[in-house]
């Protein structure tokens, strides 16, 4: 396309070449995102310092026809951030300010780079957080967390993104700078826009500026870990906590191959002979937590539990959360390469489904000769399973063999009426998997929404869609053929 | 006769022509006078309808228990009331995974019967529940009750909703599971869309266990600045409220009437309890703990024929809003006399609702919607008029300054190019 060296010469006079990223193989250092097998280098890299960089460059690629990414810290996992080979990436990485703290009324004003933990390390001396916490919330960026609706082990009481962001300054794909939703008010009138913005993955434009909601944080935390000879017992412990009308912050199982992987990596001295722990977290007023710590380790122990540890101070519940949080890192050293899965059930059918992962492994096993494996880790209390599929890249067809098993898992969670996925988005990797779950006309409706924001289909274009699709122009109607071979070509994706 | 031919398509997609009737003067939507009111019994039928409609250019609105027909402004005109009362029942309750599936149409009260068998309920708890208000009328309309401080909104505890679409098309977003980020949230953009877009044909919700126990904490002061001071120091407090309420009387000015603001808490018995005495300790020695809810917890400030009025200000920000809307409505000195404006709502999220009288003179309720916006203005906030008497509606600027209203001229495009679903009753005219 003629187009982007145009427009790379008009973002060089409007930001500065510190702004924008021309060498090949500095650009390259851009071509994934946490999803590695999908890559793409991107056509030029643009690193805005704030809300009206962004703006110019949207700006200019309207004007150029050229669509464009946005990229935060480029830890997702589905690859929502898969740059495009002749369009602009905009990452957000500068935008790194707190532009307001206001605890009086609970809200922070950040820019979108501001990495998930560090709003919270930033009233945490007042005695506040912020509750999403995806487990890369070290450095993962806000303006991420909001296109991907990210959660967190703690979203079964606190909600996910959505739920904590009241307002937001959108740079639409047609460059306009808006401001969406009540900000410091718990709502404005009119739709929720931010609703709908908030996990559209980048394709109804670019968070420049995110109101949040700000948490009074609780008064007493206490975690226990609960080993039981079966995920099947952890499991219905974790459905008799909920059947008690207990509403843990955190409800985490482990299977024995992922503690295997913990141990292995940070030497977490989970309870020896443990086939699956629980991890429970409750939280809140100290009167309640005590209750309800007593009434999880019981009901833990009626389940099968051979053991239950209550940390005593952080240091314990520090170690309690460290094989759980280095769970997906740590399967690297069991296995020299991995799938992350992400799906969700039903809680009530995690025995079934867990089952039924097995038979397909083992099915699989037998069929190929490889040796695919499942390490299970997920968020128990709502059901949301992070199967990890161990294979080995040097191993022809091993991949292949592995990739099936992952793309199998899903189709049981869509079997038991739940979702392709819980939290790490649909983007690149599971646009095609999309009408597993909505029908043709589900996603027409949603492309209403996407035509409504961003007719020309600049902003993300590939993601959460499984097909390229063209808005019927309402006010001025143009050729379709042409728009479709626009669209087409725009959509170089290669998979790895 | 065209209408015969109307009215003969309309029973077909009804599955009947006892599902189709001549409008009567109940019917009127704020003033607006439909022809027909349509009932259909299903999804299907809801289609066929709408597909009726989108041929023959007929203007809908939807209308469930009829709680809210006259929020928003009046339509520009209206063919066929859709009465989505026929779409009721729980279609499918898993207790165990805390999610249940219910027609729009089923009223949120027969809800709550149904999941308090089970120990659990929707955590949303609107004023118009009691006035038999649908699920689907309170999603609509965006309504949320005392919970809110705790729980969020409808939209916050919906997971997945079908509806149709203003060409007859039938889809729906989201699933039956809590956790779910496959595809854009169609259910948030139609919750508070007034059925502007869609017509929501059944919905899918996240419980909560019923809590073990619950305390209600009051204490009386004498303005609404001292109950935003109050508010402030309980959500201060690691106390963990499920709500924080306050109450202004109209006539709160006189010494037997003050402002009352209410805390609770649910949990265990023993927790309860425990964080009850806490409250009243921090809230003083004029704290009572009860056991029973106040009179005034949860219900609109207003009646019907009143001016209603929503406020959705910071926690600091809606007494100065309230204090704007009653200064110019008392003419700024002699309280004592002349209209007064009430109050009541959630302290702790700052969405309060509050009441004039239906004769004050337009023109002062106008003044007073400024003031209120003005004084929301330093801090952010909106000031909307859910409500007005048909005499003073073209006076009124309803919704005030709303952001992003461009976006949504062209959502409501895409969804309802032909302005089927109920025209005019929303933001900027949509």
């Amino acid at each position: 396309m003629a187009a982007l060296p145009a427009l790379t010469a008009r973002l060089l006079d409007a930001l500065g070449p510190d702004a924008v990223v021309t060498d090949e193989a500095a650009r390259r250092t851009y071509e994934c995102d946490g999803l590695t097998h999908y890559r793409v280098t991107p056509g030029v890299v643009v690193l805005p310092t704030d809300a009206a960089g962004v703006q110019t460059t949207v700006r200019l690629c309207r004007e150029y026809g050229v669509p464009f990414v946005a990229r935060g810290s480029g830890t997702g996992l589905s690859g929502g951030a898969l740059p495009v080979a002749d369009g602009v990436l905009i990452v957000t990485s500068r935008m790194r300010r707190i532009l307001e703290v206001d605890l009086a009324n609970g809200r922070a004003v950040v820019e979108p780079g501001v990495a998930n933990l560090a709003i919270s390390q930033a009233v945490a001396g007042a005695g506040y957080f912020y509750a999403p916490d995806p487990s890369s919330q070290l450095v993962c960026s806000i303006g991420g967390n909001v296109a991907e609706n990210s959660g967190g082990a703690h979203c079964v009481k606190y909600g996910f993104t959505v739920h904590h962001v009241t307002g937001l300054e959108l740079c639409t794909p047609d460059g306009d700078l808006v401001w969406l939703g009540g900000g410091m008010a718990a709502e404005a009138p009119g739709y929720d826009l931010v609703g709908v913005v908030v996990g559209s993955e980048g394709t109804l434009g670019i968070a420049t500026k995110v109101a949040v909601r700000l948490l009074r944080s609780p008064q007493a935390v206490t975690t226990l870990l609960a080993a039981f000879a079966t995920v099947a017992e952890a499991g219905a412990a974790t459905s008799a906590i909920i059947a008690a009308g207990l509403v843990p912050a955190a409800a985490e199982i482990m299977d024995a191959l992922a503690i295997a992987a913990a141990e292995k990596a940070v030497n977490c001295r989970y309870p020896p002979g443990a086939g699956a722990v629980l991890i429970v977290e409750c939280d809140g007023p100290a009167a309640e937590v005590a209750a309800e710590v007593a009434e999880v380790t019981r009901l833990c122990r009626e389940a099968g539990a051979f053991e239950v540890r209550v940390a005593a101070d952080p240091a314990e519940r520090a170690e309690i959360w460290r094989g759980r949080k280095s769970a997906f890192a740590a399967v690297g050293r069991i296995s020299p390469n991995y799938i992350v899965q992400d799906g969700v059930i039903p809680r009530t059918a995690l025995a079934e489904v867990l089952a039924a992962i097995e038979a397909l492994t083992a099915e699989a096993r037998r069929r190929t000769g490889h040796d695919v494996r499942v390490a299970n880790v997920f968020h128990a209390g709502d059901g949301n399973l992070h199967p990890l599929v161990l294979y080995d890249a040097a191993v022809p067809g091993f991949y292949e063999a592995a990739e099936e098993v992952s793309g199998a898992i899903l189709d049981l969670c869509v079997a038991h009426g739940g979702s392709i996925t819980g939290e790490h988005g649909v983007g690149v990797d599971k646009a095609a998997k999309l009408p597993r779950m909505f029908s043709a006309d589900d996603l027409d409706t949603m492309h209403l929404v996407r035509c409504a924001f961003d007719p020309d289909g600049r902003a993300n274009p590939g993601k959460v869609f499984p097909t390229p699709r063209l808005c019927g122009e309402v006010p001025r109607p143009r050729s379709a053929d042409d728009e479709a071979a626009r669209a087409a070509e725009r959509l170089g994706i290669e998979a790895w | 006769m065209v209408s015969d031919e109307v009215r003969d398509a309309l029973a077909a997609a009804c599955g009947g022509a006892g599902q189709v009737r001549a409008a009567g003067p109940a019917d009127a939507v704020a003033g607006v006078a439909p022809r027909w009111v349509v009932a259909p019994g299903t999804a299907e039928q809801v289609a066929a309808v709408l597909s009726v409609a989108a041929e023959r250019g007929l203007a809908v609105v939807v209308r469930g228990a009829g709680t809210k027909l006259d929020w928003g402004a009046p339509p520009e005109r209206v063919d066929l009331v859709l009465d989505t009362r026929r779409l009721a029942g729980v279609r499918e309750h898993a207790p165990g995974d805390l999610v249940v599936t219910v027609g729009a149409g089923t009223p949120l009260a027969d809800l709550r019967a149904v999941l308090a068998r089970a120990g659990q309920r929707l955590a949303l708890d609107p004023a118009s529940e009691a006035d038999g208000a649908t699920v689907g009328g309170v999603l609509a309309a965006g309504e949320a009750g005392p919970l809110r401080l705790r729980f969020g909104a409808g939209r916050d505890l919906l997971i997945g909703v079908e509806f149709v679409r203003a060409d007859g098309v039938a889809a729906r977003s989201g699933g039956r599971v809590v956790k779910n980020v496959a595809g854009y949230d169609v259910g948030r953009l139609l919750c508070g869309s007034y059925g502007t877009l869609a017509v929501i044909t059944a919905a899918t919700f996240r419980l909560h266990p019923l809590p073990a126990a619950r305390r209600y904490v009051c204490r009386a002061v004498g303005t609404p600045g001292e109950a935003g001071e109050v508010a402030a120091a309980v959500l201060a407090s690691p106390v963990a409220p499920a709500a924080v309420e306050v109450d202004v009387p109209a006539d709160q000015v006189g010494p037997g009437a003050p402002v009352q603001v209410a805390v609770l808490v649910e949990g265990t018995p023993a927790g309860v309890d425990a964080r009850a005495g806490e409250l009243a300790r921090l809230l003083g020695p004029d704290a009572s703990i009860v056991d029973s809810t106040p009179e005034w917890w949860g219900r609109y400030p207003f009646g019907a024929g009143d001016v209603a009025l929503k406020v959705a200000a910071p926690l600091t920000g809606w007494p100065a809003a309230l204090e704007a809307l009653r200064s110019v409505v008392a003419g700024g000195g002699d309280t004592s006399a002349g209209p007064a404006v009430s109050a009541r709502g959630s302290a702790g999220t700052g969405v309060v609702y509050a009441a004039l009288p239906g004769d004050t003179p337009p023109a002062t309720v106008a003044a007073a919607l400024d003031a209120a916006r003005d004084a929301l203005a330093a801090t952010g906030g909106s000031c909307v008029v859910l409500a007005a008497p048909a005499s003073m509606g073209d006076v009124l600027d309803r919704w005030g300054a709303v952001p992003g209203l461009d976006l949504m001229r062209r959502v409501k495009e895409r969804f309802d190019p032909g302005r089927v679903l109920s025209p005019g009753r929303f933001v900027g005219g949509i």
